[in-house]
């Protein structure tokens, strides 16, 4: 269960980034994200995943918490 | 274990090491050019694992002290976790290695002396699964991991300083045989140094979940003594 929420919240975070950076005419986010050889899209990839691997991790932790709490 | 401070203080610290180590601007060092930003990654999976590795040394040599299998379990725990570091510090070394070095691949005293010391750790974990008795396989491991933590020092402390290398530090450096200080600007230290506490961590944490996992697993064989 908590990790489909976690899974649903990331792929929004993706189509949520993905429109600033496909969008045309999007102020000042659109600028950052297409500034100095685009490194920040790089940068936004990156820390997607090590977001996505810490919650990964974080819900393995408290399944383990669960059943220690359990013995 | 459970504590959460320290578990944030790694997503902190890796969050920052990721902004920090892709945004900072980084000195002009030669054929390295914008790579040198693999300082940020590549090195702190060494350091991390030498931290993991001498971890599970102390473990190994409290099980030889007092045969409490929680120790051999916690030793084991760690060994895993450094090999995967190591692991991921030699593929990323070699993927730099093919950009700037030329070929992934160069036979570099380096590159082989971290594939031996991997080998011998990897020889730990076959030897585990090797002795059914579960007495026997705490001990013998144990006297394995520390022999094994003997060669690996020297493999990648002390045969780096004594060889030619393309890889920076070691023999005509002063100090570390992985690294050149004198290549680090200031504002590179303060990326680096937080990057190695943060990935250590992460290393910690995905330590501790795997020994949490033992601990349940052989609860019966914990208590049994």
């Amino acid at each position: 269960m908590r990790n489909s929420v976690y899974s649903l919240l990331l792929f929004f975070a993706g189509l949520l980034s993905s429109n600033y950076v496909f969008a045309q005419n999007n102020g000042a986010v659109e600028n950052v994200m297409r500034s100095n050889g685009k490194i920040y899209v790089v940068l936004a990839v990156c820390i997607t995943i090590l977001v996505g691997l810490i919650l990964y991790m974080v819900s393995i932790d408290k399944k383990i918490a669960k059943i220690e709490d359990k013995q | 274990m459970r504590k959460k401070w320290w578990k944030i203080l790694a997503v902190v610290l890796l969050i920052y090491t990721f902004t920090a180590g892709f945004l900072l601007k980084v000195p002009e060092l030669g054929i390295l050019k914008e790579t040198s930003r693999n300082l940020f990654f590549h090195v702190p999976m060494w350091f991390g694992q030498m931290i993991l590795l001498t971890i599970s040394l102390v473990y190994s040599i409290l099980y030889l002290r007092k045969p409490d299998l929680k120790y051999d379990i916690y030793a084991a725990a760690f060994v895993k976790t450094g090999i995967v570091m190591g692991i991921l510090g030699l593929v990323t070394g070699a993927i730099w290695a093919a950009y700037v070095w030329g070929a992934p691949w160069s036979n570099d005293p380096k590159q082989i002396g971290v594939a031996i010391a991997l080998l011998i750790y990897f020889a730990y974990l076959v030897l585990r699964n090797a002795i059914p008795d579960i007495d026997k396989c705490a001990k013998v491991s144990s006297v394995y991991n520390i022999f094994a933590y003997f060669i690996y020092l020297p493999l990648i402390m002390i045969l780096p300083r004594m060889v030619e290398s393309l890889h920076p530090g070691g023999k005509g450096v002063e100090g570390n045989p992985g690294l050149n200080g004198a290549d680090l600007d200031a504002s590179m230290r303060m990326v680096f140094w937080p990057a190695v506490i943060g990935w250590t961590l992460l290393g910690v944490w995905i330590t501790t979940l795997n020994i949490r996992l033992y601990l349940i697993r052989d609860k019966n064989l914990i208590n049994a003594k």
